[in-house]
């Protein structure tokens, strides 16, 4: 049984409330930095703990930090990123609805930490429930003397605000959400300047991810030494990851940086294998961003290292045999999913959430859900896979922001690893309208096959 | 498609409506009230049922911002509605994680039930209903979404949708 740090508890009644959250050692975190620590001293924990960036990008926070620029006389913010769009992610909404509390201590030690005053918790706009919650958490710590003026008797001043958004992927990408933030349309900017040096309003800000921001509750508790012990490597901690697709017990499990998927997947603590007796085609690990891997892939490294849960195991054999942690929303395909389907659903996602700035993006997405809706349909040509990549080819790395590499590595790994099963949707058109694939060659879990 | 040249009702904002969006202005630093835009907006649409030109140019005023500046972020976010909807709209997650649990399905029923295809309205103005993108709770689909307090209905089937629709069809009764 793994440690948990964000959700040890989460099943405890009432823990919503500040009262209930208070008694199960609450708000510790915020008496000890503010009355016993100074800022630099918290960035140091916070770096020393390893912690890394948990919206998918996986950037050192500790680091992000630092490079928090300080000029005199000038506002300093911090937002906090819950835009939550990445499909297979849900571990954000899950902690936000469950232990609200845990993000708004998170928010007084980090804002306290960065020396902002004004913070605000950024919220994709379909998530209007959790913004009545974490409103209604911040009017009660409020009411507790925990934020306001002078928190806690330390001269320290924090108002802490939600945001809603208004439905559109790209503001998790944090310029993006920046702009959004300033009433204006979610268009990302071109980096540098980097928010750390010009960011909300023009002034310096940090923008950091839900989770990453809770994490530093356990680290200010424990230390940052203490919390790296946990993990592997540079994959320190826990990591929220967002179960989902076709597995038996879907859901926010906290894990253990390190647990081998094999048992994530099968394990009864974890997603108890694969629904309704089916077997395992496919998983996207890390949002659909990240590149989809058939099972033997993901079960095993190419060296036939197990593979474990962590940011180096998943990125094992880069892009042409690996994928990426990124934000932790899990995807199991069983073997009735169509590859071919699937990725003509990410590439509408992407077409539809490109914002239109940048033509590689905004021309290249619309290019691959057509022509994958051609092939998904029964009217590809065996061009088509050679197209694909070709037009992906063109997106990555060649826009402002990294939505197009997001829209284009979904379809390239797709095709990377499943180009069989694209063809056979073109030479047996028909057929592939009535019914799927299905597992051919890719491998079953259970008996891994000895082709790699 | 947003159409500023067709005649439109104009509206006015209730004392009680303007507080809400002071408020909401409040919270951030002078001058920087245009940051309110996309709460205001959500509020708007709370209380008219989608948004208007007028309307838009409305909260422009309020803002003190052009009309463009509203313009282009309502057609920007998704969740704006500008055209009107049914008292009810029924938002289904079709992205990937819902569609391996049966979420296309669950739109074709809706769209069976209800008798009117995505975008478009009941005849009695109960319901519309559209695809949406991935709403952040792949684990519990197929999912829906009803504003304005957008409320989640998850793990959906065909009866848990009949039986939400002669739920909201007896609740407009009353």
């Amino acid at each position: 049984m793994g440690r948990k740090l964000l959700l040890e508890h989460i099943n405890v009644p009432g823990i919503n409330t500040f009262d209930v959250y208070r008694s199960k050692g609450g708000y510790a975190s915020v008496e000890k930095a503010l009355k016993t620590m100074s800022p630099e001293a918290i960035v140091e924990e916070v770096k020393k703990s390893g912690l890394r960036g948990r919206g998918g990008a996986g950037f050192p926070t500790g680091m992000k930090w630092s490079f928090l620029a300080k000029p005199e006389g000038v506002a300093r913010y911090l937002v906090c990123n819950g835009d939550e769009s990445e499909p297979g992610t849900f571990k954000d909404r899950y902690l936000m609805t469950y232990i609200p509390h845990l993000l708004i201590e998170g928010m007084i030690v980090s804002s306290f930490a960065l020396g902002a005053n004004t913070s605000y918790i950024y919220l994709r706009g379909e998530m209007m429930p959790q913004v009545r919650i974490l409103e209604k958490a911040i009017a009660e710590a409020k009411a507790k003397g925990f934020l306001g003026k002078n928190i806690l008797g330390t001269g320290y001043d924090l108002e802490l605000y939600v945001q809603p958004g208004g439905g559109a992927y790209i503001c998790g990408e944090e310029t993006a959400l920046l702009e959004s933030l300033e009433g204006k349309r979610g268009n990302p900017r071109i980096k540098p300047p980097f928010p750390a040096i010009a960011g909300l309003y023009g002034c310096p800000t940090v923008v950091n991810n839900v989770e990453s921001i809770a994490a530093v509750v356990p680290i200010i508790n424990e230390g940052g030494d203490e919390y790296a012990k946990i993990g592997i490597g540079r994959s320190t901690g826990t990591k929220l990851i967002s179960a989902g697709g076709n597995l038996k017990k879907p859901g926010v499990y906290e894990i253990e940086l390190g647990v081998p998927v094999e048992e994530f997947i099968y394990s009864d603590e974890y997603c108890g294998g694969i629904a309704n007796g089916k077997r395992l085609k496919a998983v996207v690990a890390g949002g659909s961003s990240v590149p989809i891997l058939p099972a033997n892939l993901i079960l095993k490294t190419i060296n036939n290292e197990a593979r474990l849960m962590s940011y180096e195991s998943l990125s094992d054999g880069g892009f042409v045999s690996g994928t990426m942690l990124g934000s932790g929303g899990f995807i199991a395909y069983d073997e009735d999913a169509c590859i071919v389907r699937n990725t003509w659903n990410f590439a509408r996602f992407y077409h539809h959430e490109s914002c239109g700035q940048c033509s590689p993006c905004r021309e290249g997405t619309g290019w691959m859900e057509k022509v994958l809706h051609r092939l998904e349909y029964g009217h590809g040509k065996m061009s088509d896979m050679d197209l694909l990549v070709d037009v992906s080819k063109k997106i990555e790395g060649n826009t402002i922001c990294p939505l197009g590499d997001a829209a284009a590595w979904p379809v390239a790994s797709a095709i990377r690893h499943f180009r069989d099963e694209f063809e056979w949707h073109v030479t047996n058109a028909s057929e592939a309208t009535s019914r799927n694939y299905g597992l051919a060659h890719y491998a079953d879990p259970l008996k891994v096959a000895e082709t790699a | 498609m947003l159409r500023v040249d067709e005649a439109q009702e104009p509206v006015e904002f209730s004392p009680a409506l303007i507080s809400k969006f002071d408020e909401i202005v409040s919270r951030y630093p002078q001058g920087k009230q245009k940051s309110g835009l996309l709460p205001i907006l959500h509020l708007v649409q709370a209380e008219f049922g989608w948004v208007s030109a007028p309307a838009m140019d409305k909260v422009a005023e309020y803002l003190s911002i052009l009309p463009i500046e509203v313009y282009e972020v309502a057609t920007f976010y998704t969740m704006y509605f500008l055209r009107p909807q049914g008292k009810y709209v029924l938002e289904v997650c079709r992205t990937s994680g819902c569609c391996l649990v049966g979420a296309e399905k669950i739109m074709d029923h809706i769209e069976e039930t209800l008798g009117v295809k995505e975008g478009e309205v009941t005849p009695d103005g109960l319901f519309s209903w559209r695809g949406v993108e991935c709403l952040a709770a792949c684990g519990f689909g197929p999912v829906l979404q009803i504003g304005p307090e957008y409320t989640f209905y998850e793990n959906l089937t065909n009866e848990s949708v009949d039986k939400l629709i002669s739920d909201l069809k007896a609740k407009a009764k009353n």
